[in-house]
């Protein structure tokens, strides 16, 4: 008796849902997206090497799932119902500076392709080399996405460099400020 | 080396945008999840298990 990979699909769940929902910015699109991606893997799971990384191969199905939905419904140009925000109402940023919601809020304003690059690679934990793949791009067009996308961010919220100095605990910025002139 | 210009208030605020989207995406990734996925990867395996079922008495 061989091991089904299909067995392994449960796991990803709710990175996929995560991955859909960052995405689409609209739970009940991202909810259908997974539903799709589902179906895809189970009748295509030939086609997944045994031992590679799963959820990479998964992401890269609902992915292309999304662009050619995308494609056939031209007129859905923003969608977005806010579920990001939403789902992290509850969660308050208790340590961190920035508001949860603002920066959701923000990060929803970023072009796709942005998103899913910085997603993959600053939240997935994706290296440059699989976001690539994933998105069926070179490796230098995601790092300038991701670098496009952070540097966005960081204009919307107003977190440039002089303010980043605040950033830091009073410790770090104790030895900054202690650095010699060198 | 990287043509990009990194600096140290590069980098700290390149690590508060992804602490904050990881923080964001594992909270999605924790939500509850709605059975109609649980309930359609059992579909698949129950139609894929009579499928097997009739084709071997098929043989």
């Amino acid at each position: 008796m061989t091991v089904d990979p299909r067995d392994e699909l449960t796991e990803h769940l709710g990175a996929l849902r995560a991955f859909a929902l960052s995405l689409t910015r609209n739970a009940a699109t991202a909810d259908d997206l997974v539903q799709d991606t589902l179906v895809k893997a189970w009748t295509n799971i030939e086609s997944f090497k045994p031992g590679s990384n799963m959820r990479a191969w998964l992401f890269t199905i609902l992915r292309n799932t999304f662009y050619s939905l995308r494609r056939k419904r031209k007129r859905e140009v923003e969608d977005a119902d806010g579920s990001l925000s939403l789902a992290l109402a509850s969660k308050p940023d208790h340590d961190g500076r920035l508001n949860m919601r603002d920066f959701m809020q923000a990060f929803n304003q970023l072009p796709d392709t942005q998103r899913e690059a910085l997603v993959l690679v600053g939240a997935g934990g994706f290296s440059y080399e699989e976001a690539a793949a994933t998105c069926d791009v070179a490796v230098g067009t995601i790092k300038s996405r991701v670098g496009r996308a952070r540097a966005t961010l960081a204009e919307m919220l107003q977190l440039n460099d002089d303010e980043a100095m605040e950033l830091t605990d009073s410790v770090t910025a104790g030895i900054v400020g202690k650095q010699p002139a060198a | 080396m990287s043509s990009e210009k990194r600096t140290p208030a590069k980098d700290r605020v390149a690590d508060e945008i992804d602490r904050n989207l990881k923080k964001a995406f594992e909270g999605m990734a924790e939500e509850p999840l709605p059975d109609r996925f649980t309930d359609l990867l059992a579909d698949l395996r129950a139609a894929e298990e009579n499928r097997k079922k009739v084709s071997s008495n098929d043989s």
